[in-house]
Order: structure tokens, then sequence, then C-alpha cells
């Protein structure tokens, strides 16, 4: 035999051996039930085959704004008293439209050069300030800066919401930036098939703040607007809720801005207060601690400005207390919470509440039993397809025919194993693509026999016609595999998951197509003909 | 010095010899029944219809316990105040009845606001209305309206780029006119495929779009095949004319156009028959592509090379094709 085919031979099998590796590892036995094992562990399932959950949020990340202005709204305040300008108002003019602008109105004239320097310094350098008509100054936030918040505000929420999703179990999930939209997230959680889950440990909209009790309770929202003479402050709002356990929901007139919000929580506990019921025993950061003691202090019931406060969880008013006394940083908050509510509650304050409310643009769930169906259904699908093809080859090109099918076993073989060895994912379409893979692979073997048949028939021997078969047809083959490669190349680009499967799937097993077609169906046929005595006849 | 003993081959098409461009008005006349019938199903019948990817909504797939009867669940769904459904037993080509209901409501229940009140109503009704059997975990798909443009969007771009990249590929390739007789060839396929949905009433979805683009680089290839035959045949004579070098190449490559596209349809066939329901809209596209595929390179875009060929003879600039040299 020819050195050089037994080389090739050897190159071969070598390289079923590797791919083989490649999506079955080493497998524990030969039964169907271990090879079948040791396919599942090396071959990574979509969540169209394994059941799963697919997300999309979307961040509001003028919330994210919101709270950045408010908080500088005070800065605002304190520095402008520290610079020795009083008397001025700082509001949010328009808080809902234009969350990211502040007006300071009513500084007396004499004072007005020394607000702007405190207002272009350096603590305010996010802003642009300029000078109203009526006089007032505005600074609004660059567009710049709000840029850079929003995608902070993406990814702290990202981690916020992976951190919950872990801390519940081992779930494996992926959270990341989705490219479709401004502020998206794509959320994937293998193996949880439930969305109502998935949401309740998301938890949209926790937001737990602290606010100022300016006035109520009133019965209703309308009773709370007469009081205040028909407009709300700028920097106050009405929030129905409870007063506390029990009692019926009112609405009370809150300061805008919150004096603790859900980042100044270091630590979260469920405990039980006094009567026995759930409570949340919590712990401020310094800052926030500092600041929380500054205001109770002002505000406590023997102080000159007894004042109360009111708990607010994702806008509605859960507690309301009078301030007995000074607080410093840890204390418990109590309220109609059943231990359920408390101990998410506490998880969300530990891993840190979500910066900015979410969303829901687009929910997918494959339950367990549906995904199973489908493997079941894809895989019959392509072992009918491929027995098809199989068939009708050795029928139609008999010896030839054996060619073409080894060829064909050995894409299978390196298309499996491209997918073991680079993890791609798996899906429904994908096990399609796996299926026409079939059906336009034994394409280029038709091409190349058909070729060899028509040279045979113009009187040439085996061996010439062999070579030219394939020679004429490489052209033809390359062109057509080169076309669907880039049809496939852009459904990845532009594809979701699945179609992205199928896309990957097709690409691999046309790129082994290339090589078995090629190269070993050439390789076989030379090996035959070298066992034929020149001139004889070649089975096609 | 023999070739292969002749008695024991199978051979189809052995020599062909059937005058492909002398019958091109019956092929006129069938494509243009064909897309004319899609186009008016289109406009005036049952429109295109669309997936709930890309008109949003929520679609449940449950998978009962026993054979479901569907009359109670309908009835179950009304009980618990669910308005605008629709209820689709599914069943498999083959005629064998599932167990899996698929569940319908519109755009309006899943806006970005109240994203899952239509798969929490569903799923209540049955809870509290259906006694005839249990249920697994269903499956779900809900599509907001944002996430609905977005996706129709990447459709569009996905379909755009696939049709540049094969135009600047066979203008690479091909002199131009190759390149616009594939194109439209390839509008065809795409035309009567999107018809049959229309006609048969099937939803297109994002699924759907990328069967019908690989389709479209199916069709392109098998044309390719064709004009590469065209190509050498018209380097190799000169003194034949335009019209006998087509039905030469056509012929010649006729077995293995027949017995490729054959073996595609086969395993093709093989998935719509048997690979479930969730891939049933890809596996008809594919079924349907394939067949039309296949008849425009003969039908459609060798007598378009011809009729381009004898246009531009009639005004005077005589050229024999001149193609462009293959890289070897």
């Amino acid at each position: 035999m020819n050195k050089n085919l037994k080389g090739k031979t050897a190159g071969i099998v070598a390289i079923l051996v590797v791919f083989c590796y490649g999506f079955l590892g080493i497998p524990h036995g030969v039964t169907p039930t271990s090879l079948k094992q040791a396919l599942a562990d090396h071959i990574n399932l979509g969540l169209d085959l394994k059941g799963g959950i697919h997300l999309v949020l979307q961040v509001h990340v003028a919330d994210a704004i919101s709270s950045a202005t408010d908080s500088d709204v005070e800065r605002i305040q304190q520095d402008l008293s520290k610079a020795g300008v009083t008397g001025e108002t700082v509001v949010k003019l328009d808080p809902v439209a234009h969350p990211e602008a502040i007006t300071i109105s009513g500084v007396p004239l004499a004072k007005v050069s020394d607000a702007r320097t405190v207002l272009e310094g350096v603590d305010y350098s996010n802003y642009d300030l300029s000078t109203n008509p009526d006089g007032s100054l505005k600074i609004a936030m660059k567009i710049s800066a709000m840029k850079d918040l929003a995608t902070r505000t993406v990814a702290n929420t990202c981690e916020t919401i992976y951190d919950r999703i872990d801390q519940l179990g081992n779930y494996q999930p992926t959270v990341q930036p989705y490219g479709l939209g401004d502020n998206e997230i794509l959320v994937e959680l293998p193996g949880v098939s439930d969305p109502s889950r998935v949401e309740d440990i998301i938890q949209s909209t926790a937001r737990l703040e602290i606010h100022a009790v300016v006035s109520g309770p009133y019965e209703t929202d309308e009773a709370a607007l007469q009081a205040l003479g028909g407009t709300v402050p700028p920097d106050e709002e009405p929030i129905r809720g409870v007063g506390s356990a029990g009692t019926q929901v009112q609405t009370w007139v809150l300061q805008r801005a919150p004096v603790v919000e859900g980042t100044d929580f270091r630590d979260a506990q469920p405990s039980t207060d006094v009567n026995g019921r759930p409570d949340i025993h919590f712990t401020l950061t310094t800052a926030a601690g500092e600041k929380f003691y500054k205001y109770t202090s002002t505000h406590s019931k023997d102080s000159a400005t007894p004042g109360s406060m009111a708990i607010v969880l994702d806008n509605q008013v859960r507690e309301v207390a009078t301030i007995e006394s000074a607080i410093h940083d840890s204390g418990e908050i109590t309220g109609s919470f059943t231990k359920q509510q408390v101990d998410d509650l506490g998880m969300m304050l530990r891993t840190g509440s979500l910066p900015a409310g979410i969303s829901y643009l687009d929910t997918t769930a494959v339950g367990p039993s549906l995904g199973a169906e489908s493997v079941r259904q894809g895989v019959i699908a392509a072992i009918t397809g491929m027995l098809a093809v199989v068939v009708f080859m050795l029928v139609y090109y008999r010896a030839a025919g054996v060619n073409a099918d080894l060829a064909l076993l050995l894409n299978l073989v390196i298309l499996l194993g491209f997918m073991g060895f680079t993890g791609a994912t798996l899906t429904l379409p994908g096990i399609a693509g796996v299926i026409l893979t079939i059906g336009m692979g034994v394409d280029s073997n038709v091409l190349i026999f058909e070729r060899i048949r028509e040279e045979l028939r113009a009187g040439k021997t085996s061996a010439v016609a062999v070579q030219q078969g394939f020679g004429h047809a490489w052209i033809t083959i390359v062109d057509t595999h080169v076309t669907t490669i880039v049809s496939a190349a852009i459904l990845f680009l532009f594809g979701t998951g699945p179609v992205k499967g199928f896309a990957v799937t097709l690409t691999f097993g046309l790129l082994a197509n290339l090589f078995t077609a090629v190269y070993v169906s050439r390789t076989i046929f030379d090996a035959v003909l070298a066992r034929k005595e020149r001139g004889a006849a070649l089975s096609i | 010095m023999r070739g292969t003993p002749e008695e024991s081959k199978v051979e189809l098409f052995r020599d062909a010899k059937i005058d492909w461009l002398g019958r091109k008005w019956y092929f006129l006349s069938f494509s243009l029944i064909f897309s004319v019938a899609g186009v008016l199903s289109m406009i005036f019948w049952h429109g295109i219809p669309r997936g709930v990817d890309f008109k949003g909504g929520t679609e449940i797939t449950v998978p009962f316990d026993a054979p479901p009867n569907v009359d109670h669940i309908r009835q179950a769904l009304e009980k618990g105040g669910v308005k605008d459904f629709t209820t689709q037993l599914i069943s498999t080509p083959t005629g064998q009845k599932g167990n899996e209901v698929v569940i319908s409501l519109p755009q309006s229940t899943a806006t970005d606001q109240a994203h899952d009140v239509g798969r929490t109503s569903i799923e209540n009704a049955l809870n509290d209305y259906y006694h005839d059997s249990g249920y697994g975990q269903p499956s779900v798909e809900i599509v907001g309206p944002t996430a609905g443009t977005q996706l129709q969007h990447q459709a569009e771009l996905a379909t755009g780029y696939s049709l540049i990249g094969m135009l600047v590929y066979l203008w690479f390739r091909f002199e131009l006119i190759y390149g616009v007789a594939a194109v439209v060839a390839v509008f065809h396929d795409t035309l009567i495929t999107v018809g049959a949905f229309s006609l048969t009433n099937q939803e297109i979805s994002l699924t759907v779009i990328a069967a019908i683009l690989t389709l479209i680089g199916y069709s392109m290839n098998d044309t390719i095949v064709v004009f590469d035959r065209i190509r050498e045949n018209l380097s190799l004579s000169r003194r034949e004319t335009l019209t006998d070098v087509v039905n030469r190449s056509i012929n010649q490559t006729l077995s293995r156009t027949v017995i490729s596209s054959g073996l595609t349809f086969l395993t093709v066939m093989s998935l719509y028959l048997f690979g479930g329901a969730v891939l049933h809209g890809f596996s008809f596209a594919l079924v349907v592509g394939i067949v039309i595929g296949t008849y425009s390179s003969i039908a459609v875009a060798a007598p378009m090379l011809v009729a381009y060929q004898d246009w531009r003879k009639s005004r005077g600039k005589v050229s024999n094709l001149p193609a462009k040299r293959a890289r070897a």
C-alpha cells in the first residue's frame, strides 16, 4: 500500500478519535445509558432543550438619575448655607420629566456670585450651570454624566440580580447587559422554568426608604391635596399606606428626598419584635448612620421640632413612627410583615436594593418536560433523515455510496466534537442545523460522484475519472459552502439564542464537510483504487 | 480501460436532452400563479401571520397529563375572565394528537408595565376551573411591544445584510447579470415561500426567518451550480447559441440537481414529520423552500440569463456573455 495512504488513513482515524473524545469524553462504559450520560455531560444544551428561563429587563435609569439629583439637592442646601447664602429654595422643578435639572431661586442679589462659586465648584462638575430668564440659577446634569450613570446603574443592577439569584441556590445564571436596546439586561436561568419564581427572586421594585413626614395622615389623596392648598410643593409628595400593622390605608405627605435609602443599609437580618411579630434588624453604613443620627436627634420627641418618620417600601408606607430618641446606625423596622416578607426584605437589603426600577420586556420559559420532548423529537428526526440518506447513497452509488456514508458519519463526529470542545450551545434549531448539514453535506459527495460518472462515460480510466471529478467539483463545493456559511454568520450576528445555535451547528457542520467530503472521500477512493488493478472498473 | 459495468448501475437522467428554455412560458405561468396567489392572500386574506415574537403578546404551551378536552379548557378560561384568547391542540403532521395545548393572548396583555398579567390569568383560570387533569410545567413566551419591535428590526437587518452579502459575493465571482438573475430567482423563492405561509395561515417567527435566510442560501447554491456549468461550457464552445449552451448545462447538471435536492428534501421532510411542533414553521419553510429553490435555478435564473442576452442583442450589442475566469 502507498505509504502516503497509510499516513493519511492514520491521520483520519486519529481525527476520528480526537473528536469522539470531544463530545463523549471517556465514557464509563459502552452501554447506551453510559453513552447517553457521556453525551449529556459534554454537550451544552440550550434553554429550549433542557428547560429554563430567558428574561429581558429594562432598567429605569431615570430612577437612578432622580436619586442622584435628590441627594445633590440636599448637598446644595448645605453647601450654600456654609457659604453664607440663606433664604433660597433649591428644588427640582419638574422631577418627573426632567429629573436631571435642579433650580435654585430666591438667592439674595448680593449673594448670587457666592452661590455661583459654590455651584461651579468641583463637587458639581457633573452639572452645567445656567441662568434662567427670571434670574434663578439652574444646574442640569451633563449628558456624558447621565450616560455614565446609566451604564453604572445597569452594571449595578446586573450585579444585584446576580447576587440575589446566587443567594438562593446553585443556579448558574447568566446576567449581562443586552445589546438590542438601551439599558436592557438579559437574565438566563437554566433549570428554573416558572417565571413567577424568578420574578419573586428578582423582586423588581423593592425600594426601601425612610422619609420625613411633613403632614398627615389624610383619608384620601384628595384630602391631602386640599390641605396643601391645591398643589403639591415640588419637594414633597403624597404617598399612601398604613401607619402600623392592621390599620386602614391613608395618605401622608412626605419629604421627597429620603433620609435613608436602600444603598445606606449595610446589613439587615430578620428577627422578631417584642410582640413576637417578624421584623427587621438593620445596620446602616457609617456615613448614612451619621446623617440618620443628625436627623433623629433634631427631630426626636423631646427636641424643639419633633417629627415622625415613614418607612416606605415600593412606594407604599409600611410604618409611621414618632422618633423616640436619636438613632445612630442600627435599629429595627416593624410593620405588618409576614415571615416570608421579612426574609425576602432582609435578603434584598443585604444584597443591596436595585438602584433603579425594572420592567420586563420579554419572557421565554421552557418547561423541562417540553424541553425533553423537543430533544426526543429532534433526535428521531435526525436519525430518520440520516437513515434515508445512507440507504439512498448505498442503492444509487453502490460501493462509492459506502464512501459517502463513511464521510457523512465522520462529518457528524467532527461536528459534535467541535460542539463539545468549544462548549457551544446546542438548541432545537441547532439540531435542525445538524439535519440540514446531513442533507447539504451529502450534496458535495453527489457533485463529485456525478462528475466521476460523467468522466467514466466519456471513456476515462477510473483513476483519471476520480481525479477529474474531485478537481472540477472542488470550486463549486467551495462556492456553495461559502455562501451558506456567510448566511449563517449573519444569522449568528442578528439572531437570538435558538437561532444562534442553528447558525453555529450549520457552520461547524459545513466546515467539517469541506474536510470529509473532499479529503476523506478522496483518501478512501485512493485506497480502493490502490487495491484494484490498473484499468479495473470502479463501483460507483 | 473501461468504466463501470453499465447494467448494474442505477442512473437517472443519463442523457437528458430536455429543452428547458423552450418551456419557459410554462414555467413563467406556473410561477406567476403561485406568486400571485400568495400575494393576494397576503393582501386580502390572511395577511402575513406573525408569530408572538414579532407581534407581541402571550403564548403558553401547556402539557397536560391526559389528552385534554379543548372545549373544557375554553370554558375554564372564560370562567376565569380571560378574554381574546385562542386555543390550539398540537398535533403532528403525521396526524398524531398530543397532549399539548397552545393558548395565546394578544399584544394588549403583555405591555411593558404589566408583562405577566396574561400568563397569570391563564394559569389561575386553569387551576380554578379545569378539572379534567393536571398539567406539567408550561412553556411560556411573553413579548412586550418594545421587544417585539426590536426583534422585528433584527429580522429586517439580517435579511437585508444577507441579500447584500449574496449580491456582493456573486458580483465578485460572476458577471453582474449572473448576480441579478440569481437574486431575482431568490426573490421569487422568498415570495412564494412567504405566500405559502400566508395561504396556509401559519405564523412567521424568528426561527422561520432563519429558515427563509437558509433557503435563500440554498437556492443561491443551486443556481451557482448551474451557472458554474454554463460558464465552463461557454469557455469551451464558442459556436453554440447561448440557448443551446444553457440547455446543455442544465441537462448535464440535472442528475446532480435532482439527487442532491432530493436528499436534502428527504432530510428536511424527516424534520417536518418528526421534528415536533416547535420547529413546525421552520421545517415547513425549508420543505417549500428547497423545492422552489431547485425549481427556480432552472425555471427562473437560467431563462433570465438568456432573456437578458437576447435583449442586448436586439439593441445591437452582441457579446457572448464573457464570464469572469473561475479561480482554480
